[in-house]
């Protein structure tokens, strides 16, 4: 064991927290982890969850990007208001049918400029908050969106989580060297952390030029598949970088259809092999179907 | 301290007990009022000794900062946007001119990327008489960063705030630098304890400023206007942003892509919003990406292109602004 092994400051053990007090109405929860910034976590985070609402379940987005929160802005609920009922804080819907639930530090700030400059402890409360005094009520999932690294807001939510077993971590890699290496680090935190790794998914996995098709490969190629077998870890699948799918969701604007999006249909192929893992073969109520514009969420 | 202390006030409070009502008041005062009082004590004291040691960790960081010249921190609020590229390549512009010294501190702690991108890995530090030596990628190009210290790439750092705030401390105070003449400090995205430390313990030393990177997409400015407020906040001067990634030309019929779009103004506009210089924009050069992850200088393998010389025109004017100002 190397020095940093023995000085690994994740506490092993029991949960600080008694695991019925803790998110009692929420069946699986799903981290999206990455030792590296800028991947498409959140992006990830947010597609995944819309999937998965679409699919019927009903689910629940946490930011604990404290300091970077995207979350709010990728699902078109930025500079909305938290308010508090009896039993907690009320998280944002997305939807009017309340299917898609967010919580994040960007509701507490008046404006978007202000930065949250907080140290570890400060952070820590927070996160704790978020997953007790939240009333997330009864969610199938709930998908927690992190920043990168293995830092203060990993450890917490690992051991605030520890007695709720978790499902398991989906990691987000793009394809070169820089980005894999930090996503090794992650797989041995989520090993240490006795968090299942669910798998790995390769994003900005090619660019295909839309003026003559010719697909680049920015950020190298193939290497978050062979991370993932190199450290034995289910492989999920690749999503390409897909302007249409930037473009949309920089505005915080409901996705297109996939039969536009290419990397909208990597992330549902995705979502089903992750239902197929967490609920068994078959699980998703609809086979990889297209999409259609803007009725996603509606109340029907 | 506290033995002399406590006789005096146990003498006071023998005399402001008579007046206090009631017996059963009187003894829940003999016995909260000392506890309290030994609490309150001991977590001044706490507080007062954290202070000292702050002080003296930033007047002995000072004092080997004193040989630095200039320092430059690397920030974005964003993960991704190409901080420690574009700090490597910052520092290879700047050692091309052999006669000046440069030096690069890594306090990314938990996904170190410079030893990768500078072709360093696996390098180890070694301790001298004087501290801890750094690792040099050139005669005149120094590197510091705790991926040196990590013994395997599966090596994770899972550290706390205050286990990192002291590593960053240690490397401060503690490498042997020597004369610098451009000291470049590559952060980890956000506004948190790497970013809050770093600026307090170099507050007795003097930094130049902060260069803030940013992609050109809506989801990156967001996270960089907050790091602006963040340097604001702390006094700390911003020399300039910078746009990486800015578009993309395509190696087969030539025409630019926005991959990341602008679409509400790009990092041009944020700057102008925000009232800080704008410094300028890099292109998406996949060759780029390939040289850090084989460790080697864009700037050297690709001098032609575009990018590379998008790169010296910013390189240059940061220089300037470095110059005009000491």
């Amino acid at each position: 064991e190397s020095n940093f092994e023995k000085n690994s400051q994740l506490i092993q053990g029991t949960s600080v927290m008694e695991a019925p007090l803790l998110l009692p109405g929420v069946k699986h929860v799903i981290l999206v982890l990455s030792g590296k910034g800028g991947v498409g976590k959140s992006t990830m985070a947010t597609q995944l969850a819309l999937s998965l609402v679409e699919d019927g379940r009903k689910v629940g987005v946490l930011d604990v990007d404290l300091c970077g929160p995207s979350v709010p802005h990728l699902l078109g609920v930025e500079g909305s208001k938290i308010h508090q009922c009896d039993e907690g804080w009320v998280p944002v819907f997305v939807d009017p049918a309340q299917r898609l639930a967010v919580m994040s530090t960007s509701f507490l700030l008046d404006r978007s400029e202000e930065a949250i400059v907080w140290r570890g402890p400060k952070k820590n409360a927070m996160i704790k908050q978020f997953l007790t005094d939240v009333v997330w009520g009864e969610l199938d999932y709930l998908i927690i969106d992190t920043p990168p690294g293995t830092s203060d807001e990993h450890i917490s939510v690992v051991e605030s989580l520890r007695g709720l077993k978790p499902e398991g971590a989906v990691l987000v890699t793009t394809p070169q060297g820089v980005s894999l290496d930090d996503v090794r680090r992650e797989v041995t935190f989520c090993r240490k952390a006795r968090i299942p790794v669910l798998g790995m998914v390769e994003n900005m996995s090619g660019y295909v030029c839309p003026h003559c098709s010719e697909c680049t490969n920015l950020f190298s190629s193939g290497g978050g598949e062979a991370l993932a077998k190199e450290t034995s870890v289910p492989f999920l699948g690749r999503v390409p970088l897909d302007t249409r799918l930037t473009q949309s969701v920089e505005g915080g604007k409901r996705p297109v259809s996939t039969r536009s999006s290419p990397a909208l249909l990597s992330i549902q192929r995705v979502m089903k092999e992750l239902l197929d893992r967490i609920e068994g073969e078959g699980s998703a109520s609809n086979s990889v179907e297209e999409r259609t514009e803007s009725g996603t969420l509606d109340a029907s | 301290m506290l033995p002399n202390i406590v006789p005096g006030l146990k003498a006071r409070m023998r005399v402001k007990l008579r007046h206090v009502r009631g017996a059963q008041t009187r003894q829940f005062v003999k016995v909260v009022f000392p506890g309290a009082l030994i609490l309150v004590s001991t977590k001044i004291l706490e507080f007062v000794t954290l202070t000292i040691s702050s002080f003296a960790a930033i007047e002995e960081i000072r004092k080997r900062m004193s040989s630095v010249k200039h320092k430059i921190l690397v920030l974005s609020g964003k993960g991704g946007v190409g901080k420690s590229t574009f700090t490597a390549h910052l520092a290879h512009g700047f050692a091309s001119d052999e006669t000046r010294q440069v030096a690069v501190l890594d306090i990314d702690i938990c996904g170190p990327s410079i030893p990768k991108v500078m072709g360093l890995e696996g390098e180890q530090i070694h301790q001298s008489g004087s501290g801890w030596s750094p690792v040099y990628v050139e005669d005149n190009l120094a590197v510091m960063s705790v991926g040196f210290l990590l013994s395997s790439p599966e090596d994770a750092v899972i550290w706390r705030g205050p286990k990192k705030n002291g590593l960053i401390k240690q490397f401060l105070r503690d490498v042997d630098w020597g004369e610098v003449d451009f000291l470049l400090v590559d952060t980890p995205p956000g506004t948190s304890d790497e970013h809050i430390s770093i600026v307090q313990y170099l507050s007795g030393s003097g930094v130049d400023g902060a260069v803030v990177i940013t992609t050109p997409q809506e989801v990156a400015l967001m996270d960089v206007r907050k790091e602006i407020s963040f340097c604001r906040k702390v006094n700390l001067p911003v020399l300039g942003v910078v746009e990486n990634m800015s578009g993309f030309v395509c190696p087969k019929c030539k025409t630019e892509s926005l991959i990341f779009p602008p679409t509400t103004g790009g990092a041009e506009k944020m700057a102008q919003d925000m009232a800080v210089p704008f410094l300028g924009k890099l292109p998406l050069d996949p060759r780029i990406g390939k040289c850090c992850d084989e460790g080697k200088s864009f700037l050297s393998e690709v001098p032609d292109s575009p990018a590379a010389k998008a790169y010296s025109e910013i390189i240059h004017r940061l220089l300037q602004k470095c110059e005009e100002s000491k």
